[in-house]
């Protein structure tokens, strides 16, 4: 890790994600105890420093914090739904006399928490910055998998969505690419950002191809005031369609699976059997989400862990 | 200016304008070159000893943005002035986006009696080609090249209208000076504030691609060729805007253009740590477009090398990436920065200094650029090997907004001349006024 700030998976290589995961791992058990605590952060002061409203992030920060016995303060500065220039330096300076022993920050702008990291002597946890990293939440989805399939060596895990204004693809390719697994990103080019393949992963305007043998499919939001332009759901959703059965290209022809028929969108999302958006499996992954960041948390104050 | 006599000793005169590389002696007599040749027989006068160093025509830089008046918490006329001096150039052409803008005869003349009074440098002001810098009612051109302006530009505001563009081309004729364009089509820029790419794709910014720029060229090259006008491009960044503007040369477009010692030197890579110093407008790209760049300016495609001085506060820098004004400093780094294509054998000394100052020269219609004898006494020194620390807050601009804080720089204009008078001796500061 880049000293002892966590600002973005692709700092970190797969030992320190393996340590991070194998941590919450161990909070597991601690979440199941009648009293869920634990002393190693105990007389410690975390700070959420959230400049973009997250009840579910900072709550689950909170948790972490709480359940390592810190003392977490939230700190919310006044955020306008505007641009608006604040001195990054200030702030930090602000921070720095409070005397935390960690400060996590989630804001709009990519790049706002390195900097805040960059003058600030304690550690910086990335909760969220623009379009850059959201460490903790693809710790989290990692957790998730492993959870469910018990390992990453081997496993394609397909990202659908707007992939140019996510943070989450970003980071959830870095780990998931540092863990052995292999990643596709899915969606019109328009979302595709440029170069996004120098990252490690495989692009796909293809909903259908993108899918086909994906153990783990995840599904971006897609936030309608980012569209700048671009045409509505009905037409994206064309692209799921089977193509014609006989395209006029030369030497198109219609993808079959392994049995010869042809994919279909629904049997693909099916045979995944990853991360399907039902309600029970995302309030567990919330509960999960605090143990990953329990892990997180321990991993910035590592030097005072205690076994 | 009252002048002595000076005694430049024993260094290498380096003088485009003639030709000239050799190791000779260079005598100024009122505010003049009074000779050049190997042992001149000093007497009388101040003796500067050159040896070791490149005796060359005071640099030119067509670009910077002095910010008086209306910014002066920024920089003014005195203190950007002094900066000049200090990099080695003894003359600098300020852009018109002040506050108000150089539209108007009147901040013209305000600059140009400002600039007397306290610039050590000499000062060539922009006029705005439209009015408040608007991009829809053109300026008295005419008038404000009567009072002394030496180009027109809407720097920094692209005009984006085409009809109005190409009525600025036209005009610009009864005006006789080049219209310089910041070719940046906004409606692809957009919110980008660093190249599109992989960079920006990894930063999580809004990427700025380089085909905004290349289409923007492409258009007032079209614009300017119609008109037959003079075009020239102000800060060129990409491969594409180099090949286009080296093809409609060819042709017999009359199109110079300049580039920045930021553009030569870095890449978008230097963007990777969320430092606002390194936002720049158009931004650092990527390494082919800088050595697209670097190559245009060894085979004179990119005629000058000009810093794009954008001095701004540091509380305006230190904010978050995208809310940040883009724009660096140069002026006291330029030297350095652009020795390096000469040490890299890619720009011959005398090249390097033709881009600096005769070309610079050249495409304002003033005088500079050359060491012969009759010459106006504008001479720098440059000591090439000198190694120094560069510190922005030691520097003599008001701000401090430079991608080099805390590097070792190596070369530095060590004295400098505007008019035969020596205004800046790295040992003893800026001497005037």
């Amino acid at each position: 890790m880049t000293g002892r700030d966590l600002l973005g998976i692709e700092g970190l290589d797969r030992t320190d994600l393996e340590r991070i995961l194998e941590t919450a791992e161990r909070m597991q058990e601690v979440g199941r105890r009648d009293v869920k605590k634990v002393p190693t952060l105990r007389g410690r002061t975390l700070i959420n420093l959230f400049f973009e409203a997250s009840t579910r992030t900072r709550t689950s920060f909170e948790i972490a914090g709480k359940r390592l016995s810190a003392d977490v303060v939230n700190f919310t500065p006044s955020s306008s739904s505007l641009t608006k220039a604040e001195s990054i330096l200030d702030t930090a300076m602000t921070l720095d006399a409070m005397d935390p022993d960690a400060v996590i920050v989630r804001h709009k702008v990519a790049g706002v928490p390195k900097r805040i990291a960059d003058a600030l002597a304690a550690p910086v946890i990335n909760a969220g910055d623009g379009a850059h990293e959201h460490p903790t939440q693809a710790l989290l989805d990692c957790f998730t998998v492993k959870q469910e399939k018990g390992r990453f060596d081997g496993l394609t895990v397909t990202i659908i969505g707007d992939i140019t204004h996510s943070r989450v693809a970003r980071s959830n390719l870095y780990a998931f690419t540092k863990l052995g697994a292999e990643v596709r990103l899915a969606a019109p080019p328009t979302m595709l950002p440029t170069g996004i393949e120098s990252l490690g992963a495989k692009a796909y305007t293809s909903l259908r191809e993108a899918l086909e043998g994906a153990d783990v499919v995840m599904v971006l939001r897609i936030q309608q005031e980012r569209l700048d332009g671009q045409p509505r759901r009905r037409d994206r959703a064309r692209s799921r369609r089977p193509p014609p059965e006989r395209d006029p290209r030369p030497g198109a022809q219609r993808r079959r699976g392994a049995d010869g028929r042809p994919v279909s969108v629904r049997g693909a999302l099916g045979e995944a059997r990853g991360m399907r958006a039902s309600g029970a499996r995302s309030a567990r992954q919330a509960s999960e989400g605090d143990r990953a960041r329990v892990g997180v948390v321990e991993e910035v104050r590592g030097e005072e862990r205690d076994g | 200016m009252a002048s002595g006599r000076i005694w430049i000793r024993g260094g290498r005169v380096l003088d485009p304008s003639t030709g000239r590389d050799e190791v000779a002696d260079l005598l100024v007599e009122d505010g003049k070159i009074a000779a050049v040749g190997a042992g001149l027989a000093a007497s009388g006068g101040e003796v500067l000893e050159a040896a070791g160093a490149w005796v060359v025509p005071g640099f030119i830089d067509l670009h910077v943005h002095l910010r008086e008046p209306g910014q002066e918490y920024k920089e003014d006329i005195a203190s950007g002035g002094r900066a000049a001096v200090a990099g080695g150039f003894s003359a600098v052409v300020c852009m018109a986006n002040t506050q108000p803008a150089n539209d108007d005869p009147s901040v013209t003349e305000y600059i140009l009696d400002r600039a007397r009074q306290e610039s050590p440098a000499r000062v060539y002001p922009v006029g705005a080609a439209t009015r408040g810098l608007a991009g829809e009612v053109m300026t008295e051109m005419v008038a404000l090249v009567d009072a002394g302006c030496v180009a027109l530009s809407d720097d920094g505001k692209t005009i984006m209208d085409s009809g109005v563009m190409r009525r600025v081309f036209e005009y610009s004729q009864l005006a006789r000076v080049a219209i310089i364009t910041h070719a940046e089509d906004r409606t692809l820029v957009r919110e980008g504030v660093v190249n599109e790419g992989p960079v920006s794709t990894r930063l999580g910014l809004p990427g700025n691609p380089s085909i905004a720029e290349v289409i923007h060229v492409a258009r007032d090259l079209m614009l300017a060729e119609l008109a037959g006008a003079h075009l020239h491009v102000a800060h060129v960044s990409t491969a594409g805007a180099v090949d286009l503007i080296r093809r409609a040369r060819e042709r017999g477009v009359h199109v110079t253009a300049e580039v920045t010692p930021h553009h030569l030197a870095l890449t978008d890579e230097a963007t990777l740590g969320y430092d606002t110093n390194t936002k720049m407008a158009p931004p650092l790209r990527s390494e082919t477009d800088m050595r697209a760049c670097r190559a245009g300016l060894a085979d004179g495609t990119l005629d000058a090398i000009a810093t794009d001085h954008a001095p701004h506060a540091v509380h305006e820098k230190d904010v978050e990436f995208t809310a940040a004004p883009p724009g660096v400093i140069g002026l006291e780094t330029a030297v350095p920065v652009t020795l390096d294509l000469v040490r890299a054998n890619e720009l011959a000394p005398l090249e390097w200094v033709r881009r600096l100052s005769t070309n610079p020269a050249r495409i304002i219609h003033r005088a500079g650029g050359s060491l012969a004898v009759g010459a106006a006494a504008d001479i720098a020194l440059v000591d090439p090997e000198r190694r120094w620390i560069y510190d922005p807050a030691k520097g003599f601009s008001k701000s401090r907004n430079s991608p080099w804080a805390g590097r070792e720089m190596i070369g530095c204009a060590i004295a400098t001349l505007v008019g035969g008078v020596l205004v800046w001796d790295v040992e003893r500061g800026v001497l005037l006024p």
